[in-house]
């Protein structure tokens, strides 16, 4: 019997042991098969086209992690899905499709030009191009673009779209999209003189319209073909390519559409015969299969799984089919002014000196897939983003002691304080940043306690919740940020307006209450000329640093990879990941 | 009637059949039951070694509670990121092995550097007390509603048995993930610390009793009925008298049993709840917590190794020990 036990305690260490060896190296070939006139190197798509070709042919191969949440332009809500969208659909504006910062600017596709402002900002005039069809041959009137806008603001049959549309639209008391209430009179927010004319009439000027129009919610859908919530499973048309078999939530392909004619189009090349897209694939599956070259797009662009990661940065020829872009995000931890003692502006500085950014960075994964140090508010993608730093942390960017002590005596805790800080308990990344914060401010006396919360609830009941934040002094809460597009007021009008804030919770802005900011807000996005408009916002972010009620930390990154036999490959600052528009295979 | 046996002088005067060689001639003297149960255990050499590394790791868990705690030399949170790879950006511990050197045995987190050996070590005395004192806590609650519902049987025995089988049919971990959620951090003064250890101590213990309690009972039922029991009745022995002088020592053996084969249970329960992150909170170091963590880095092995082995050589350790002492005290279990 003894023996039988003996036996046992052997078994289970040997199992230990071979656990072991199983973990060992595997090695691969990292050859790139590039091969074309450009060689692959880091980042060689960040800012220019890699392997740039007009050969046409070929079938793109695409895998999702997940799903999408909806394939109707009136509904989803994804970067990719914008991004990949403008292949079967064609919005009023779109981001030009090219490397680097150059698509940031937006330009006309289903419209001729971009929009008129008139009556300062309250009225958007677009003109239609002549000559765009549908996939079945019938013309693209400005009556299919009303009715588009319209049903997207019918947020009872598609929950999950973005909602500009019926918060800045002059829509009547009641309106509850074309469905529902289909006889209402609804030219008070969209009027169509003619067929290639639409009139946007808004509540309140808002000088960023054209942002709006290039939203997926402007795709044309004929009203005799829309089948409200089922329109997913077959949108029609007006890209290049056009669904040819498409099963929800599992796999679809896309195949040429004839009724485009590229004369109707400056912005397409459409080079590939087709897309074939799987989904919910196995995401370390889909960077094996990226590497060996089986697949060519991860189509959500968010970058390579922890455990791909550091195989691709460890192996040269791996890293030289990758690319680092980074993200118009901010990773960052609001510093809230309702717990003392940070109700004193020299307490928060205090903070704000002694946090290490290193520290910070490579908690949130280092600089390639953490993200650079951020020291202001605006990602610098983000037109009119300024850099500066108000609180220099020093020469090794870990924190400024001196200086944090200095704010302590001048706050009148000179030996410091204790206070709670929040994170998402899911995310590690939060975790291994609060951890941080907490060691480096312990160098000037301030105890941190750490405070996990759920992240279903984070902002509706914890974090986000100005009660319970005073009451549970949470006096830090971890907090990110990124806007449905790069501009300012995307970025910057859900985390500085204080108008936002909700005494019931749900808001991710709880620390910035500035009534000069929410002043500065107004101008701005009453303000139709761009470049004046993007020095506010600029203005903006300076003024909320100097409150010290944000600490930035780090503007995203991810690491993303290049498919094996791509051309005309390079990254869209506008989406953060590569542009789905211009590739084609070799 | 029969008439009593007849005991003759010859009978008195009884010896041994056989005398083994070198025994001397004096009366053999009676062995108790417990010195008995040591005799077989000492020559069990395994439950001895299990003993040891179960001594080892008390010696160990208590040295790092005082040294962490009262004298804050240990630093199992304290950050070396000069000795991660934040150049090339794998993020990873320099050097092989993990970053094994002279200063850090077992090597360093992947992130923040801390390091292994120095938070394996802090993180014992949480696991060990948790699981001892879970323990304790199932043991006393199953011990008291098992005599009860075993001695007295009827509608208590009912009661007490539909109880156990609702507690055996609650879901403990969505229950514990739920109470995570909805417990303050701080209940009467006391830190976020002491309220989560005695959070786990309570989910852990306190719904762990109907195995025990059902042990129990069938033991109870069974002791009840034995002539013993009938004697001392007889005698006018009350409840309380059988209860505690002749039921509750025959109960110490199957209780002591079990109660070292829950205690690796318990070691391992608590492992899950923080590896659900249901635990302890971060920074302080437990050993399912630091499971949970390089469960993310499963590129570096070497992560996940040290806390695994901790974990699985105490648990070991206690299953171990906990067989011998079955064997030892009820030698017709096997």
């Amino acid at each position: 019997m003894n023996n039988k036990r003996l036996v046992t305690a052997v078994a289970a260490g040997a199992v230990v042991v071979m656990g072991l060896s199983a973990c060992g190296g595997n090695g691969t070939d990292g050859k790139n098969g590039g091969g074309g006139t450009k060689t692959p190197a880091f980042n060689a798509a960040l800012t220019e086209t890699f392997n740039p070709s007009d050969k046409k042919g070929g079938i793109v191969k695409i895998a999702n992690a997940g799903t999408w949440d909806s394939l109707d332009p009136g509904e989803t809500y994804y970067g990719y899905s914008w991004n990949f969208l403008r292949l079967y659909g064609r919005s009023l504006l779109m981001f030009k499709p090219a490397p680097g910062g150059a698509s940031n600017e937006l330009v006309p596709d289903l419209a001729e030009s971009l929009g008129t402002p008139s009556e300062g900002g309250k009225t958007w005039t677009y003109k239609l191009r002549e000559g765009i069809k549908y996939e079945d041959g019938t013309a693209v009137t400005s009556k299919d673009v009303k009715h588009a806008v319209l049903r997207s603001t019918d947020k009872e049959t598609f929950p999950n779209g973005p909602a500009y549309f019926e918060g800045y639209l002059n829509l009547p008391e009641g309106y509850k999209g074309p469905y529902k209430t289909k006889d209402m009179d609804t030219n008070s927010a969209i009027e169509t003189p003619d067929d290639r004319t639409i009139v946007f009439h808004l509540k309140q000027p808002f000088g960023g319209f054209d942002y709006f129009a290039h939203l997926p919610q402007t795709v044309p859908v004929p009203e005799a073909k829309d089948t409200g919530a089922k329109y997913r499973e077959h949108v029609i048309s007006t890209g290049p390519y056009k669904f040819d078999k498409n099963e929800i939530d599992k796999q679809f392909n896309l195949v040429r559409n004839p009724e485009w004619k590229p004369e109707t189009d400056p912005n397409r090349k459409a080079l590939p015969d087709g897309y074939e897209v799987t989904m919910n694939v196995n995401a370390d599956d889909i960077d094996n299969r990226l590497i060996s070259g089986d697949l060519h797009i991860d189509i959500t662009g968010t970058g390579v799984q922890p455990a791909s990661l550091s195989r691709v940065l460890s192996d040269p020829a791996l890293k030289a089919s990758a690319d680092n872009p980074t993200l118009a995000r901010l990773w960052y931890t609001s510093v809230n002014p309702t717990v003392a003692p940070l109700d004193n502006k020299e307490c928060r500085k205090a903070i704000l000196y002694a946090v290490d950014r290193t520290g910070y960075q490579t908690a949130y994964g280092g600089t390639f897939s953490g993200g650079d140090i951020a020291t202001s508010l605006l990602p610098p993608q983000i037109p009119g983003a300024e850099k500066f730093d108000l609180y220099p942390a020093g020469p090794d960017n870990k924190g400024d002691v001196a200086k944090a002590k200095e704010a302590l005596t001048a706050c009148g805790q000179p030996n410091g304080f204790e206070t709670n800080i929040a994170y998402r308990s899911e995310r590690p990344k939060e975790k291994a940043a609060a951890e941080s914060m907490q060691q480096a401010l312990a160098r000037v006396g301030i105890k941190l306690t750490l405070r996990p919360f759920p992240q279903g609830d984070y902002f509706s009941q914890f974090a986000g919740n100005p009660p319970y934040v005073v009451a549970n002094k949470l006096g830090l809460a971890l907090n990110g940020w990124g806007a449905d597009w790069n501009d300012g007021f995307g970025f910057l009008s859900q985390i500085v307006d204080s108008r936002v804030i909700r005494e019931t919770g749900g808001s991710s802005n709880t620390s910035v209450r500035i009534p000069e900011v929410d002043k500065m807000l107004d101008e701005a996005i009453g303000e139709t000329d761009a470049p004046k408009r993007e020095k506010m916002w600029a203005a903006i972010d300076k003024k909320v640093m100097e409150e010290a009620v944000i600490l930035p930390g780090v503007f995203s990154k991810s690491l993303i990879l290049r498919g094996k036999g791509l051309t005309n490959v390079f990254v869209s600052d506008a989406y953060g990941m590569y542009d789905y528009l211009a590739m084609g295979v070799e | 009637m029969t008439p009593p046996l007849e005991v003759t002088e010859s009978a008195a005067e009884a010896q041994p059949e056989v005398t083994l060689a070198g025994m001397s001639k004096k009366a053999i003297q009676g062995r108790s039951l417990s010195q008995i149960a040591w005799m077989r255990l000492k020559r069990d050499k395994v439950a001895l070694v299990g003993a040891g590394v179960i001594i080892l790791l008390i010696l160990a868990a208590v040295a790092a509670l005082v040294l962490d705690r009262f004298f804050n030399v240990i630093g199992p949170n304290d950050f070396h990121q000069d000795l991660i790879d934040t150049e090339g950006g794998t993020l990873a511990p320099k050097g092989p092995f993990g970053g094994m050197s002279l200063e850090h045995p077992l090597g360093v987190e992947p992130v923040n550097g801390r390091d292994l050996l120095a938070r394996i070590f802090a993180g014992s005395w949480i696991s060990l007390l948790i699981a001892f004192l879970a323990t304790v806590l199932s043991v006393l609650i199953g011990t008291v509603m098992g005599v009860m519902a075993g001695f007295f049987g009827g509608w208590i025995d009912t009661l007490i048995s539909r109880a156990m089988d609702v507690f055996l049919a609650f879901p403990l971990l969505v229950f514990a993930m739920a109470l995570v959620g909805v417990m303050p951090d701080t209940i009467f003064g006391l830190g976020s610390e002491t309220v989560r250890i005695g959070m786990l101590t309570f989910i852990i213990g306190f719904f762990n009793w109907p195995y025990i309690g059902r042990i129990v009972r069938g033991q109870t039922l069974s002791l009840r009925e034995r002539e013993f029991v009938d004697a001392a009745r007889s005698l006018g022995a009350r409840g309380p008298y059988i209860l505690f002088r002749e039921l509750l020592p025959n109960l110490v053996a199957p209780i002591l049993v079990y109660a070292t084969l829950l205690i690796p249970t318990n070691i391992l329960f608590e492992s899950a709840l923080s590896f659900l992150g249901v635990g302890i909170n971060a920074p302080t170091a437990t050993w399912g917590g630091m499971l949970s963590e390089a469960s993310r880095y499963y590129t570096m092995p070497h992560f996940m190794l040290w806390p695994g082995l901790a974990i699985f050589v105490t648990v070991l350790a206690f299953n171990l020990f906990g067989d011998g002492l079955r064997d030892a005290l009820d030698p017709r279990a096997r």
